[in-house]
């Protein structure tokens, strides 16, 4: 099978002289829902940086449905749509403007990109507030504005770092299905979260980053059976077992 | 990308910056012609009919160049140096072009054309604005000249602030080079006095402003003379925009102040 993202010995050491990611490998095959979880400043964020060309990256090699990023980077490109962590659209433009645009930068001609915006929109809740200022939406709607945005190119590869955090629980379930449908249609999924229950719930293969090294990779079922009950505490908090298996894996030793 | 995909990319970035300029005219159009009316006011009407006749031109009809000039260059400048630093800096939405597709060179143009339009928009403004104060005794000997003067001078501004924008790390940032580097080198380029009014000192630096050469043969195009000759200013003006093309490229595609 066409692995959607393979990454190979990925390193990363920023100017400050930290070291993000310590040769990580990777490989989302097509049509996946992969979760990458770890703790804050596991090495994320820095993925998902470099994947999308926000990052330089120290060495190894990615690529994207079989493109290098270095080699081929305008192409791989053409694949990523990115859901990022900060609310990163100008908030003095109209959502339908911010998409729209968006799909102008991929080079999506305004007569096919304006429809295209204004059904994604509409999906996801947002057809009355598409032509007020962006400014006014409530925190919700300004996380789907993200994902309607990553959306308009129609990307085969749907990168999301932690989509729902701060969001509310009915809404957050209703992304749930917009992105399980999203991955029904074949749209490989890539997300970051810190509510495991999501991602456990959602993710077919999941791997799991601590300090910049991956600690636990493979199919959902095959991580949730590390498990060791042994290890949990009694009298202490208990989570999921994607929770505990996480916890076993990245505390402190 | 395919061509047309490139064209729509780059539209696409002019389309905003126009859009932007539009909802906010009262900051991106207003302060040059308010400015320029009150130069016109004191140094044409109050101050010009005691200085007399420059290079054999009635005062108020030599300054006009080298005020549609100023508005062009700190418009052109202003314009691309802001965008781009508010673009990387409030809300980080450059990561939007960042994401794309779209090549390190489209990049630089969508922002330096809107710099460009800015530009020329308001040296327009500020021109047709003198014929009022100028008794409709506009000079005018060659509209190619200015034409090419005016669009080339905001192409280099526009570029210059290209690469303030990406330097700047600050908002003091992108107003420490127009406020230290930029309006002096305006003012004493030759607006609002011919070089061969200064002392040799003064000329001799005067010589080695290279705005003095842009604002001579925009002059050139309205008076037909010029303290230096315009093939020479265009040379400069060719140069300065070849230099500035190669950093603003080398800059943006290495990621300065854009990527980790």
């Amino acid at each position: 099978m066409t692995s959607a993202l393979s990454v190979k010995d990925l390193k990363k050491t920023y100017k400050s002289g930290t070291t993000a990611l310590k040769g990580v490998s990777l490989d989302i095959p097509e049509g996946d829902f992969f979760a990458l979880l770890g703790p804050n400043g596991a090495g994320k964020t820095t993925i998902i940086g470099i994947v999308t060309g926000l990052v330089n990256k120290t060495s190894g090699t990615v690529e994207v449905f079989g493109h290098d990023i270095d080699k081929n980077h305008e192409k791989a490109k053409t694949y990523i749509g990115l859901v990022g962590q900060e609310l990163n659209f100008n908030p003095f433009e109209k959502p339908l403007d911010i998409v729209v645009n968006q799909g102008g930068y991929y080079g999506i001609p305004r007569s096919v990109a304006l429809p295209r915006a204004k059904k994604i929109l509409t999906d996801l809740g947002l057809a009355e507030k598409m032509n007020q200022t962006a400014w006014d939406l409530s925190g919700g709607m300004k996380r789907r504005l993200m994902i309607a945005r990553a959306l308009i190119h129609e990307p085969r590869f749907l990168i999301l770092d932690e989509p729902t955090a701060g969001v509310d629980v009915e809404l957050r379930r209703s992304m749930w299905d917009y992105l399980r449908t999203l991955n029904g249609k074949g749209v490989t999924l890539l997300l970051t979260t810190h509510y495991l229950e999501e991602a456990e719930q959602l993710c077919k293969h999941v791997a799991i980053i601590n300090k910049g090294e991956i600690v636990a990779s493979g199919a959902m079922e095959d991580v949730l059976a590390m498990h060791d009950e042994k290890e949990q505490v009694k009298g202490k908090y208990q989570g999921s077992k994607l929770e505990e298996v996480f916890l076993q894996l990245t505390k402190e030793k | 990308m395919r061509p047309e995909q490139l064209w729509i990319s780059f539209y696409t970035m002019i389309r905003k910056d126009i859009v932007r300029m539009f909802r906010i005219w009262v900051q991106t159009f207003l302060p040059s012609v308010i400015t320029s009316v009150l130069y016109f006011l004191v140094f044409g009407t109050v101050l010009g009919s005691r200085i007399g006749d420059m290079q054999g031109f009635p005062y108020i009809v030599f300054v006009v160049p080298g005020l549609v000039m100023l508005a062009i260059v700190t418009n052109a400048y202003a314009n691309s140096s802001f965008t781009f630093f508010q673009s990387k800096f409030f809300a980080r939405s450059i990561d939007e072009i960042l994401v794309s597709p779209t090549p390190p060179w489209v990049m630089i143009g969508g922002f330096i054309a809107g710099g460009v339009m800015r530009g020329v928009l308001v040296g327009a403004s500020v021109l047709l604005i003198s014929v009022f104060f100028t008794n409709l005794t506009l000079t005018i000997t060659n509209v190619a000249v200015i034409l090419a003067f005016a669009i080339l001078t905001a192409f280099v501004f526009a570029l210059a602030g290209l690469v303030n924008g990406i330097y700047a790390k600050t908002i003091d940032g992108i107003n420490l080079v127009p406020t230290f580097v930029l309006t002096p080198l305006v003012y004493l380029g030759g607006i609002f006095y011919s070089v061969h009014a200064l002392p040799a000192w003064w000329q001799a630096i005067t010589y080695a402003n290279p705005l003095f050469y842009l604002i001579n043969g925009f002059r050139y195009g309205f008076l037909g003379t010029s303290d230096v000759s315009p093939f020479l200013a265009a040379a400069i003006l060719l140069a300065l925009i070849a230099f500035l093309i190669a950093i603003n490229w080398y800059l943006i595609r290495k990621g300065l102040g854009l990527r980790h």
